[in-house]
């Protein structure tokens, strides 16, 4: 089991055992992680589940596709570089250690 | 010990969970009790019509909190309990299994149920309706080998039954008494574009026929007898013509309903101390942005308002009120089209396109004396997005820079003079 850290709003890490093949966000909400909110429940329509992917685990994911793309354009937080939908990520082996900030807001 | 009753919160869905959650958030810290009549602990409902149906999304993601949760914030989850009665005076709900709860503050999230199809064989088997996880593995169960279906109702739950099962093999018809699909939600233009996508994608659509009867033999339903005599033959039907609010608890204690209860911005009922959310909440959206001026209230069947009612009525109790000023939104996913509206449209609105209809991608915008109030979205999250944050704003956008698909429409909702809030 591939463990995810999610570091939250007030700076602290939360790390958590995922299961491979579900996606990052749905890691945080099983732990009950705070500040990914996923109104939609993960069908990429609400951009409510925004994180920021630490630089050396950007490379390793599969990139956005076009719809992911535009709805990051409309996240209630900036969108950087490394701006990614945790509902988009599907946790693998290879993610071991991924490390997502959570931001300010998602609303 | 802590002797302060507690709050009571009955219904454990979306709103019921988020208003628990939010007053936890807010520092609420006196006791919570959520009452659900199900046995499942909360769980997602958009995907029990879409992913759930098509096997794109499994029965185990669906929970909306984590097992923990309820116990780590000190909510006590009770299932399977239904509430009997309220006793406004003495501040008791009676539980249907004889237990007394007092409470400090009362939370109706009792939600809407199906409604139903007053026909006659309406209760044969192969009838399922889709409101419920329950429901929805019923109707799972029964679409093993490429049934034919016939899904009653052309609303968002029976187009997306609809396009879910068509897409796993099934042979669909849908069928609907009014003319126009999704004619309570959505303009004449828009209904016309899910027409023909259903069609091209091979669903077949009865429009402009009600149901006399459902036939069957020993027991199961085998056609759908149109008003004009005709038969559609069908394995299965999936009924999905409206709800009705879950009010009856309100009514019996006195509680002010008309179309489920009535509430203000904070949730609040005519009864003190008790609140309503969620989808039995007929709330005041007087001056809410995207909401037209001739709807003073409305009965919003969707997880936003869920969340957000909920959201405001926690913030009630945790006392530090927030009014509900949402744009409300809701989504749809039929077939390959991602279906995103916001705003509420009106008649008189003028609707103008950004995109091409038939590229499957575009916007249509709803002006109301020239200011954006609502937009219906095809396959383009990004524009949806943005016009949410103009119809917030109240934003004047001339017709022609709005239909150019090269203007930034996000550099526009930074930089256009809004419209004073009344």
């Amino acid at each position: 089991m591939p463990t995810i850290h999610y570091i939250l709003k007030d700076g602290t890490t939360r790390s958590v055992d995922a299961k491979v093949g579900a996606s990052v966000m749905e890691t945080a909400i099983h732990h009950n992680v705070r500040g990914i909110d996923a109104e939609c429940g993960g069908s990429c329509s609400c951009a409510t589940c925004h994180v920021y992917v630490e630089e050396a685990f950007v490379g390793k994911l599969v990139p956005p596709d076009e719809m992911e793309d535009e709805l990051l354009d409309g996240t209630a937080s900036e969108r950087k570089s490394n701006s990614r939908l945790s509902c988009q990520i599907a946790v693998t082996a290879e993610l071991e250690g991924l490390t997502v900030r959570v931001p300010e807001t998602q609303v | 010990m802590d002797k302060k009753p507690p709050l009571v919160v009955v219904g454990a869905s979306y709103a019921g969970t988020q208003l628990a959650a939010a007053a936890r958030e807010l520092g609420y810290d006196s006791p919570i009790v959520l009452l659900g009549d199900e046995s499942h602990p909360p769980y997602q409902r958009p995907p029990l019509s879409k992913g759930l149906l098509t096997g794109k999304t499994a029965a185990e993601s669906l929970p909306l909190r984590g097992p923990d949760f309820f116990q780590e914030q000190g909510i006590d989850l009770r299932l399977g309990t239904r509430a009997a009665s309220i006793d406004l005076a003495a501040k008791k709900v009676q539980l249907e299994d004889g237990t007394q709860l007092d409470y400090a503050t009362l939370v109706l999230a009792t939600g809407a149920r199906c409604r139903p199809l007053m026909v006659s064989g309406s209760d044969l088997a192969g009838v399922y309706q889709l409101r419920t996880l329950d429901d929805a593995l019923a109707v799972l169960q029964a679409v093993t080998s490429r049934p034919k279906v016939c899904a009653i109702g052309g609303g968002f739950i029976g187009l997306e039954v609809a396009a879910a099962l068509a897409a796993t093999g099934a042979e669909v018809t849908v069928v609907q008494s009014n003319r126009r699909l999704l004619a309570r939600s959505v303009s004449e233009g828009m209904s016309e574009y899910i027409a023909q996508a259903h069609l091209k994608r091979g669903v077949k659509l009865e429009l402009g026929h009600g149901v006399r009867s459902l036939r069957g033999l020993d027991g199961r339903v085998q056609a759908v007898e149109l008003d004009d005599g005709r038969l559609i033959e069908c394995d299965i039907v999936v009924l999905g013509i409206g709800v009705v609010p879950n009010d009856e608890l309100a009514r019996q204690a006195g509680i002010s309903c008309d179309n489920g209860i009535l509430v203000d911005h904070l949730g609040r009922t005519s009864a003190p101390s008790v609140l309503a959310v969620g989808d039995v909440a007929n709330m005041r959206l007087s001056s809410v942005p995207g909401v037209p001026d001739s709807l003073q209230r409305v009965r919003l069947e969707s997880i936003q308002a869920a969340n957000d009612g909920a959201r405001a009525a926690a913030s009630l109790i945790a006392g530090q009120p927030q009014p509900y000023s949402a744009v409300p939104w809701f989504w749809s996913e039929q077939f390959d089209l991602k279906i995103q509206l916001a705003g509420l449209p009106a008649t008189g609105d003028e609707m103008v396109a950004r995109g091409e209809l038939s590229s499957d991608r575009f916007t249509l915008f709803y002006l109301r004396d020239g200011v954006v109030a609502a937009a219906h979205s095809v396959n383009r999250p990004a524009e949806h997005m943005q016009a949410r944050k103009l119809i917030a704003q109240r934003v004047s956008i001339p017709v022609a820079d709005l239909t150019d698909p090269s203007t930034d429409l996000k550099a526009l909702a930074a930089s256009q003079t809004t419209k004073a809030t009344p």
